[in-house]
């Protein structure tokens, strides 16, 4: 196990195996995302109180649970690169970085989309959307302190931590609806008991889930892959690659 | 649709919320489109970088150049 860790964390190694694996996930997620889709627009009943506006949650609510995934794919990683001083694990935080403040912002605008001829009203400032937007700012602040410092490992122990610290937030997120009185909606998926939601919804939600999910494995490859090149320019096996393109 | 042909514009009206709904889909769809656009312009960035340094690095001398990191 700690081989195989160590092996695909080696620089050449990960460069070659991730070029593999891009592919499979890129098409994997169109696949699962044009099924989704389908099934969340043409197939799916209109909603009883909702009627036709509901479909947002197609993209709403996957996208909410990416921004909540991605922070903590990327703390996580920014302490294993601390911790155990593995650099890929910092370049994976760094890469994901962008993809999860683009899944918050999507979270958010669509969410203001649906609120508005919901709640009348595109934003309030209540629990679950301003901690929302705290994660927005997190990300934002993480990506500040990796384009600002210019020493590389400075960079990502002062944004790693960053990140660390700002874990707290994913708790008061994710309990939001149910520690304060907020216009939002509680869970109708993620509990104990069975989600409140009809299952020709649900399944459709949930493809779009895996969906959102492959799509950001690809990507956050093709940015590692591209920190990878960047932070070892200097380097021989790099200067290999590049000559051998 | 009860065996009739699917309704196209009704489809796309979306029980009157097309504006948001279809805002809502397009914003994803650009939002998505530029995470995969980016890096892809981003990695042929670094590229060139990198092949331009090689290029300056072998018109020095050899006396005069550092040795590369392993």
């Amino acid at each position: 196990m700690w081989t195989w860790i160590h092996r695909f964390a080696s620089p050449p190694y990960f460069f070659a195996v991730s070029a593999k694996l891009v592919p499979w996930f890129a098409t994997a997620a169109l696949l699962v995302g044009v099924y989704g889709l389908y099934l969340g627009l043409f197939v799916a009943p209109t909603d009883y109180q909702q009627g036709e506006s509901y479909r947002i949650i197609f993209i709403h609510v996957p996208a909410a649970w990416m921004s909540l995934f991605i922070y903590i794919v990327m703390a996580v990683s920014a302490a294993i690169g601390m911790i155990w001083r593995i650099r890929l694990a910092d370049m994976v935080a760094a890469a994901s970085a962008p993809i999860g403040a683009s899944f918050t912002f999507i979270a958010l605008v669509t969410g203001s989309l649906w609120g508005k001829p919901m709640w009348g009203t595109y934003w309030v400032w209540d629990a679950r959307l301003t901690s929302e937007l705290i994660l927005l700012f997190l990300y934002f602040g993480y990506m500040a302190l990796q384009s600002a410092i210019e020493d590389q490992s400075t960079a990502d122990k002062a944004s790693g931590l960053l990140a660390i610290v700002g874990v707290v937030n994913i708790p008061i997120i994710h309990y939001s609806v149910v520690w304060w009185n907020t216009l939002h909606q509680g869970a109708t998926v993620a509990k104990f008991d069975k989600p409140s939601i009809d299952i020709s919804m649900l399944i459709p939600l949930l493809l779009m889930a895996v969906a959102f999910k492959l799509f950001y494995a690809a990507v956050v490859l093709v940015r590692a892959r591209n920190e990878l090149l960047y932070r070892d320019r200097n380097k021989r096996w790099v200067r290999e690659i590049i000559n051998s393109l | 649709m009860n065996g009739t042909e699917f309704n196209w514009s009704e489809f796309f009206n979306m029980g009157g919320y097309a504006f948001y709904v279809w805002t809502s889909y397009g914003l994803t769809f650009a939002v998505l489109v530029l995470n995969i656009v980016q890096p892809l312009m981003q990695r042929k960035q670094t590229i060139s970088r990198v092949r331009r340094a090689i290029r300056r690095e072998a018109m020095k001398t050899s006396s005069t150049q550092e040795p590369l990191e392993s």
